[in-house]
């Protein structure tokens, strides 16, 4: 399964523009059938058009809509019987002009539009985009912002995780019950989001040098109800699901992938995390106020699709803990920066690229400002799209009722897959 | 693998749930919409509207046509005409006001940039439509909204707002300073609108 491919072959590769050769050690593990389209190229352009060696291979397009492709997404599936011989995601049904738009209006302009990136976590998408703006035009953010920042990210994090173990349940035939008890979890935190922001998805809340509003009276105390009552959901839900032993037969030893596998395909978060490497950006960058707070970075050991949910369980109980921290902790204060500038907003020229432990992985924008009201380069490196390059090496050789617990363990959404 | 035991403990969880939910209202959270209905947050926001003083909302509008928010919507949204007299020069106040409630995104940032405090967020949500065009372009007469109905909705943003009107054409410069634009330049002809938020 080890698809290691040399540095030097990598770098050579890359530089002269051709695709990355397939290692003869990989296709030794997996016997292509006769028959069997040898690269995407000669794969057939029909999403369903039966294989040319006597019908024993089948081209089968999952999706756009489908009840387990999480959004728009299609996977064109080759199957030989019911092992996935080859796998290709297409996406772009949900392509909206994100970042050419980025660049035809002001920074400002940009930032409700990122909202609707990954669409579960806005408030970690906004906090990506201040950040990358704020480090460009050289802005401080107040404490009190910093810890609002904190709060809402993590806030974030679980209603992200519990949402995502309840879709890949409900990918997995349990149908109903523990999406709705992420669900019930899910609406407490989106009455305490509506509450601060104005609005349960589109939050627009953050701006650059601060937050936009401050918190309103009485908000921390219903915080910390919420977060209080967390850790009781969290055991009902391990309750529900972790020993559960359909859960554990359909996840474990599926969908496996090597720590160098995860890193050669540039995967983050709790993906990889879930592969045993330890990368979190919240320790490694220390950004805003997290090195002020106390917590761990759960690591897997089998890299399956039950490592990826056990982490996604511990994540959230981590996140407990730092929103316990964080709101013991918030200081009186302005909440934006005096000199920060709503409109008329020019930061100097330069480029600069800001990133952030969002839920998904690593979410980073990539600006290049000339001087000018506008940036003249906008560029998203969105986790979840990265994250989803390498589902085929996962699903080579998984029955295709496997492709659909790997594909929920992934974590997509796919506002931000297209952008 | 000790088949069974997890499964059984997760059907004590759904069990224990499944009797909660007829006690404890933690357990059972869902609202039964149109006949019930929970109070919206100070802060809720659906689309804008323009306020005006008093009681003749074509004479009492806060908006004097300025088009900072207009040019700054990111989707574009907003469209508005100054009104001239028969002389040609500008009163102060649109003419033409019209927001695509279709495109707009509540983002409420006409809402932050606007220097006059016009402009403001509604919270009316209930505005499905058969019409596909006519009723979601909504004019200057279907934004108007009386300064009663914003102070009911959102009591404490519109109390600072009041105060900061009450506090004089001072106070309300030096809100409207960093905005300094093409706008007051266009507004600072004849003062049509006594009032509130006016410069001198």
């Amino acid at each position: 399964m080890n698809r290691r491919i040399p540095e030097d072959v990598l770098i050579e590769a890359l530089s002269t523009g051709d695709l990355v050769p397939e290692s003869p050690s990989h296709a030794a593990v997996l016997p292509r059938p006769e028959g069997a389209p040898r690269t995407a190229s000669e794969a057939k352009p029909h999403p369903i058009a039966l294989g040319d060696s006597e019908g024993t291979l089948l081209e089968v397009a999952v999706g756009p809509h489908h009840p387990s492709t999480h959004g728009v997404f299609r996977m064109d599936v080759v199957l030989d019987g019911e092992r996935v011989v080859r796998l290709k995601p297409v996406f772009g049904y949900l392509h909206r002009n994100h970042e050419k738009l980025g660049e035809g209006g002001a920074y400002l302009a940009a930032m409700p539009y990122t909202d609707r990136l990954d669409y579960f976590c806005s408030l970690t998408n906004n906090w990506a985009y201040a950040l990358a703006v704020e480090r460009l035009a050289g802005i401080e953010v107040p404490e009190r912002a910093e810890h609002i920042r904190v709060i809402t990210a993590e806030l974030t994090r679980v209603l992200n995780h519990a949402c995502l173990i309840g879709f890949l349940l409900q990918e997995l035939g349990s149908m109903g019950t523990p999406i709705m008890y992420a669900f019930r979890e899910r609406e407490k935190i989106l009455e305490l989001i509506e509450a601060l922001t104005g609005s349960r998805m589109m939050c627009n809340y953050m701006r650059f040098g601060g937050c936009r509003c401050d918190l309103p009276s009485g908000w921390i105390e219903a915080c910390r109800d919420v977060v209080e009552a967390l850790p009781r959901f969290l055991d009902e839900f391990e309750n529900l699901l972790s020993t559960n032993e359909i859960l554990m037969a359909r996840t474990q030893g599926i969908g496996v992938l090597s720590a160098e596998q995860a890193v050669q395909a540039g995967m983050t978060g709790p993906m990889l995390r879930a592969s045993g490497v330890n990368y979190d950006l919240r320790k490694v960058d220390r950004y805003g106020v997290y090195d002020r707070f106390e917590f761990g970075v759960p690591l897997g050991a089998h890299g399956d699709v039950y490592d990826r949910y056990m982490i996604r369980m511990l994540e959230m109980r981590e996140s407990v803990r730092i929103l316990q921290q964080a709101l013991r902790a918030v200081p009186a204060g302005p909440i934006i920066n005096p000199k920060a500038r709503l409109r008329g907003f020019k930061p100097p020229a330069g480029e600069v690229y800001g990133r952030i432990e969002a839920p998904k992985g690593e979410l980073g924008f990539y600006l290049i400002s000339d001087g000018s009201a506008n940036p003249y380069r906008y560029r998203i490196r969105p986790p979840s799209f990265i994250n989803l390059t390498i589902l085929e090496d996962m699903c080579r050789g998984a029955t295709l009722q496997d492709t659909v617990a790997i594909l929920g363990a992934v974590d997509i959404v796919m506002g931000e897959v297209d952008r | 693998m000790n088949l069974g035991k997890g499964i059984l403990k997760g059907l004590v969880e759904t069990a224990r749930n499944f009797v909660g939910s007829y006690y404890d209202p933690a357990r059972l959270v869902t609202i039964q919409y149109p006949d019930e209905r929970r109070a919206l947050p100070e802060k809720a926001r659906s689309f804008p509207m323009l306020v005006y003083d008093g009681e003749d909302p074509e004479k009492g509008l806060r908006c004097v046509a300025c088009k900072i928010c207009e040019k700054e919507c990111p989707p574009q949204c907003i469209y508005i005409v100054l009104d001239r007299d028969e002389k040609g020069r500008p009163l102060r106040r649109p003419k033409i006001f019209d927001l695509d409630i279709s495109v707009c995104m509540s983002c409420q940032i006409c809402v932050e940039v606007c220097p006059f405090d016009a402009i403001k967020m509604n919270t009316e949500f209930e505005l499905s439509t058969a019409d596909r065009f006519g009723s979601l372009l909504l004019h200057k007469m279907d934004l108007a909204r009386p300064a009663s109905y914003y102070l009911g909705l959102h009591p404490v943003e519109a109390g600072e707002v009041n105060a900061r009107l009450a506090a004089g054409p001072g106070h309300a410069e030096t809100k409207a300073k960093p905005a300094a634009g093409p706008a007051p330049a266009a507004g600072t002809t004849s003062g049509a609108k006594p009032g509130d938020s006016d410069r001198p």
